[in-house]
This record gives C-alpha cells, structure tokens and sequence, in this order.
C-alpha cells in the first residue's frame, strides 16, 4: 500500500449488544497507534456495517462482540463484504468469543480473531503485519 | 510483590493516599467522628436501619433469565428451592431495546442474554407458582421499563395482589445507558421524561414498588473510579428527583422508593467505605439540598456485590474466590440487597452449578461466618472511619465538578462523562497489560495450560426463538384487537399531549399490546436517540 496512506479502520459494534467498553480501548489503542479509525456506536446491522465499511474506504474491518451474537451475525456480514468488494481487506473480531468459535470466525473470512484477554499490542501489532 | 507498595506510596483508586498507619489523629484531621452517629439515625453512615441484619440479612438476588419465559420460571423455582430470598430479572437485547421477538433486527438476539418478553403473557408464564408477597422481583430494565412496569403490575394485579401493597424494583435508570450498558431507546430529555412518569406513577398507584434503582455499578464497569461511581450516580438520581419535584411532588412522596444499585470490584477497605461515605452524602443531600423530612427519603438504599469488571477471563474458578471477597464487601458496607457475579460470567450464561456456589457464599456469611450478628463491625476503626471521611470528600468534589461544568444531563448528552470515563478504562487496561495493576492470573502467576478450565457453555437455541416468535403470533390473534388498537393510540396521544403516559401503557399491556408496539408508538413521538461519537 501507499506509504503516505495511513492504515485506515472501521471499528463496529454489531446487533444490540450495548457492552463498548472493550470497543473504546480498541479504538484508543488503535489511534495511538497512528490509524485512522472509524468508530460506528452501537447496534449496527450487517448491511450498515457493510456500506460504512465500503464508503469509509477502509483497510481493516474490525467487531467487537460481547453479548454471544457473533456467529450468526459474522454468517450474514460475510455475503454483505464480498458483494461490496471488501474481501481483500483485513477482518478482525474480538470480544466475548468462546474457543469453540475460533475456527468458524476464521472460516468465515475473520483472519484476526481476539478473544477476552488479548493484549492490545499484539492487537496493533497483527493489524500492522497484515494490511498489505 | 505489589510494585506500588515498593515504590513505598499506596494510592487507591479514587485517589486518596493511604498511610501505612492510622491513629486517632487522622480520624480527628479527616473531619473526626461526628458525621458518623448510630445506625438508624441520621446521617446513616453505619446502616439505615437500628439492627440492620440482626433484624433481617440482606436478600440475595442473583441474576437470571435466558431463554423463554417458561424456561426461565423453571430456574427462578431452582433458586428459590435453594434459599434466594428475591428475583432479579435479566431480559434478552431485543425486550430490553423494545424490539419484539419477531423484528429482523432481534434475529440471533432471542432470549440470548436473557429472557425475551413480548407481553403480559410472558410475565404470566415467567412468575407463574411465584408467591410474590414472599420473593420480591427486581427488573433489570431500562429503556423499556414503563411496559415492563406496566407489565409487572398487570400480572400481580391479575393475580389477585392489591397494587397498593405490591414490591419490587425497577432498574429503570437510563441515564447510565447512555454512559455504560447501551441499551437506551430515546433521546436523553423525553428518556427522563419517562422515567419521571413512571416514578410519579408509582408515587400514586403502587407506593410500595420502588421504580427506580439508580446504578453506578455500570458506570464503574464503563471505567469510572470508585468515588466518580458514586458521584455520578447521585448526580444522576437528584435528575431524577428534579424532573419529579417540577411536577409538583413533594420530595418526601418519592424519595424513600429511589434505591441505588453499586458495584463492589476493588480494594476492600475503598470498597467498604465508600458506601459508608456515601450514606452519610445521600442523606445530606436529600435533607440539606432537597428538604427532606421522612427519613425513608434519606436512606440510600441498596444492590450490591456484583463486580464483573473485577472477575478474570483468565483461571476462572478463581472468580469463586473473589466473589468471596465481594459478598463480605457488600456485608460489611451493610448492602439491602446482594447479588454476586457467577464465576463463569466472562464466558457464558451462569450454569445452575455456579449459581449455588454464588448462593451458598451468601448464607456462608449470615449462616456461618456471623456477619449478621452485628451492625457496622468496621466502625470506630481509625483507618476506616479516616477513609469514610476522605471518600465523602472526594465524592462531593466530583458532584461539585459535574455542576460546575453544567450539570449531568449535559454532560451526558454531550458524550463528555462517556469520554472521562472510557479515557480512564483505557489507562486502566493498559496497566493491566503493563502488570503496573496487580492483576492476579493475568499479569502475575499466568497458568500456561489454560486449556484446563473447564467451563460448561450454556447452550443457544434457534428453537426456543421459534417457540417465542409463535407464542408472540398467538396472542397477537387472540387478543381483543380493537381493544389493544385504541389502547396503542392513547398511549401515542399522551406522548404527545405530555401527559404522563404510564396509565396509558397500562391498559396497553392489559391489552395484550407488545413490547414493541409501545415502544413505537412512542419513539414515533420522542424520536430515537443518535449516540454522540467522541473520544
């Protein structure tokens, strides 16, 4: 990518979990870290998701999920991303995701997966290495 | 060993310097011993009542809900089995933002995070076999707590109870949505509005129900210190008693059914003496500021003995051991109510297991440990009543600093305490990560095999979405139509004409209207709030 470009992200809060605590240290941590990041609020539907993603013009696409939604909402934003084009970006999922989940994130497109306990560091440090 | 202890200077979280020693002499340069009088008596610093739990030990009230109503009944009936004294509702994300079961948007949210209510047929199966003189309810509800009042009080009336003498508690605080939780509906003032209504409504129709429990526990958990938890909540609750008094109230026909609902992560003796500070401040308040004379009015009541933002991801089974910790907080600070965190919470919806472990901690202390022996055990130490005093001050500094900077609806609507406090929680995580905080499993003594913490997830069912969503269909066409029809209308007039709406949504719900449907017809009226992006 283009050296002067910024890394550019879309941080979202998908469904009608309210818990953004872990949200807003992401994105502190992320901003501090030199991105550009879009911060969406709460209750995002996939298509918002989608459509905030594809005009912000991002490099990472990254949920934040705590109240146990994120598979089924992950099954119906993955044919929303790839209709806009999206599937070369970096998708990122963190949050409340039990262990049993890990692989079908991943499956679904979701390279990066963050559960509780992650540091923020290793956050930053994985978006760094794999935005081409 | 404890870094800040080897830097030689212990300052706690709200920011108050502790010595390694305490004598009478602090006590007296604090503000001495006069604030503190006897339980029972004002300022309440040592209890509300005379003999405190000598009288009767705190009710326990775990929180619970998932699923469906018929679900959820079943293990409201396993607790109180096992020795809970009240109920504490936890209600999906689709009830809670007035979403029915059957709008896209609820799609994989059903009964998820808790149980999913659509209408008075819901309340009637969850309380069914319940004897609600005996177990009193608490509903943790906010945004869509006037139908679920409303709902409440139906059933009981239905059931026989005389709304006059009914009990139980509302969360019902939705300023704190705004700053933690996030399940608000409407834009900030109409949102008080609401409140206000319901309070005044219950202020006459069911004076025993207390329809408000003020939280600073979600303000804590959003990244607040101790003392901001407080503060703010205060803050947050004289809204409240404003927004009541400019209907022409008198303080005293409301004031005693406010109750308070706090967290208690942290150190110990900061814990404790926080709510013993905060006592003496609400009681000030409500006398000083607000002319209060009945001294229900004065009493800061409350929940306390959750702390998820303390509990670890990390060795979960130590989570048992805090929640200890937590419960002899909550016993020694002199809490109404306790409900502790289920050591599984960072993972998934507590099992039954848990739920007993965290219920017998509870009657280990009034049963075994003798904490309901004596009032105010802690009192007259010189360290806990320097504290007491340090923790007031700082308490009113923060209240001080809210009015100075225009008061707490503003800086709420604004976004400005959303932005203090997720600045703070930011700090906080990262000296947690640098190890600067003590975190114990997770920046020291980390097990390598975290492989062997073995928690049993509760499972998530489409099923059960069905079955809500034809239930939901059922008494959609069973119900008197024209009747929930003009029912939904008067409640959309009275939004508009500014009645007070809740006589309204009573008979909605009587009538078997929705959870959604109100929650239409009023957003139709007050419009749906935008939240303020700011960091």
């Amino acid at each position: 990518m283009n050296a002067q470009r910024r890394i550019r992200i879309v941080v979202a809060k998908p469904g009608l979990d309210g818990h953004d605590v872990g949200a807003k240290v992401v994105v502190r941590a992320l901003m501090d870290a030199g991105f550009e990041v879009i911060y969406t609020g709460l209750r995002q539907p996939p298509e918002a998701v989608a459509r905030i993603a594809l005009e912000e013009d991002v490099d990472v696409i990254a949920l934040s999920s705590m109240a146990g939604s994120h598979l089924p909402f992950c099954q119906r934003l993955k044919p929303l991303l790839e209709e806009a084009g999206l599937t070369d970006k970096l998708w990122v999922i963190g949050g409340n995701l039990p262990r049993q989940d890990h692989d079908a994130l991943r499956a679904l497109g979701f390279k990066g997966v963050f559960p509780t306990g992650s540091k923020l560091d290793d956050i930053v440090g994985f978006i760094r290495e794999n935005v081409a | 060993m404890n870094d800040r202890l080897k830097s030689g200077q212990v300052v706690n979280e709200s920011g108050i310097e502790i010595k390694p020693l305490y004598t009478a002499e602090d006590v007296e340069a604090s503000g001495g011993f006069g604030f503190i009088g006897k339980p029972g008596e004002y300022p309440f610093v040592r209890g509300i009542h005379p003999l405190m739990y000598r009288h009767r030990p705190f009710t326990m009230r775990q929180y619970t809900g998932f699923g469906n109503p018929v679900q959820t009944n079943q293990r409201f009936k396993y607790l109180i089995a096992n020795g809970q004294t009240g109920l504490n509702v936890a209600f999906d994300l689709p009830t809670q933002i007035g979403l029915d079961s059957d709008e896209p948007l609820a799609w994989g949210e059903v009964g998820r995070v808790g149980m999913a209510v659509d209408s008075l047929r819901d309340f009637e199966i969850a309380f069914d076999g319940i004897n609600l003189d005996k177990i009193t309810v608490s509903l943790t509800i906010n945004g869509a707590a006037p139908q679920l009042i409303a709902m409440f009080l139906a059933m009981g009336e239905k059931r026989g109870y005389d709304p006059k003498k009914l009990r139980g508690t509302a969360q019902n605080d939705i300023l704190k949505e705004f700053i933690g939780r996030g399940t608000w509906i409407y834009p900030v003032e109409p949102s008080i509005k609401l409140v206000g209504d319901t309070i005044e409504f219950c202020a006459k129709e069911a004076p025993k129900y207390s329809p408000v429990s003020v939280c600073g526990y979600h303000i804590r958990e959003s990244g607040a210190n101790p003392a901001q938890e407080m503060a703010y909540a205060f803050c947050i609750a004289k809204a409240y008693a404003d927004e009541v008094l400019a209907r022409g109230l008198d303080i005293d026909e409301f004031a005693g059914r406010l109750s308070f609902n706090f967290n208690i992560f942290g150190n110990i003796f900061e814990q404790v003496c926080k709510f013993r500070a905060a006592r003496g401040l609400w009681a000030k308040i409500m006398r000083e500021q607000y002319g209060a004379k009945s001294p229900g009015s004065m009493w800061m009541r409350m929940i306390a003995g959750g702390g998820g933002g303390g509990l670890t991801f990390e060795q979960p089974e130590v989570n048992i051991v805090r929640g200890a910790y937590y419960a002899l907080i909550s016993a020694l600070a002199g809490a109404q109510t306790m409900a502790l965190c289920c050591y599984d919470e960072a993972y998934t919806i507590p099992s039954e297991y848990a739920q007993r472990i965290s219920l017998r901690t509870m009657q280990l202390l009034t049963e075994e440990m003798g904490l309901a022996d004596t009032v105010d055990p802690l009192a007259g130490s010189y360290y806990v009543e320097t504290l007491t005093n340090d923790m007031r001050r700082r308490m009113e500094e923060v209240m001080a600093e809210v009015d100075r900077q225009g008061g707490i609806v503003k800086l709420v609507a604004e976004g400005a305490i959303q932005s203090q406090v997720s600045a703070q929680a930011y700090r906080m995580q990262r000296d947690i990560e640098s190890g600067a905080f003590p975190k114990v499993g997770v920046n020291r003594y980390r097990s390598e095999d975290e492989e062997e913490h073995e928690v049993k997830m509760h499972p998530y069912s489409e099923e059960d979405t069905r079955m809500q969503v034809e239930s939901l269909n059922r008494v959609r066409a069973e119900r008197d139509a024209a009747r929930a029809e003009a029912a939904l209308a008067r409640v959309g007039e009275d939004a508009r004409t500014g009645a007070n709406v809740m006589p309204a949504i009573m008979e909605a719900v009587k009538a078997y209207a929705t959870v959604g449907e109100i929650t239409q017809e009023l957003a139709g009226v007050y419009g749906r709030y935008r939240e303020p992006i700011r960091f």
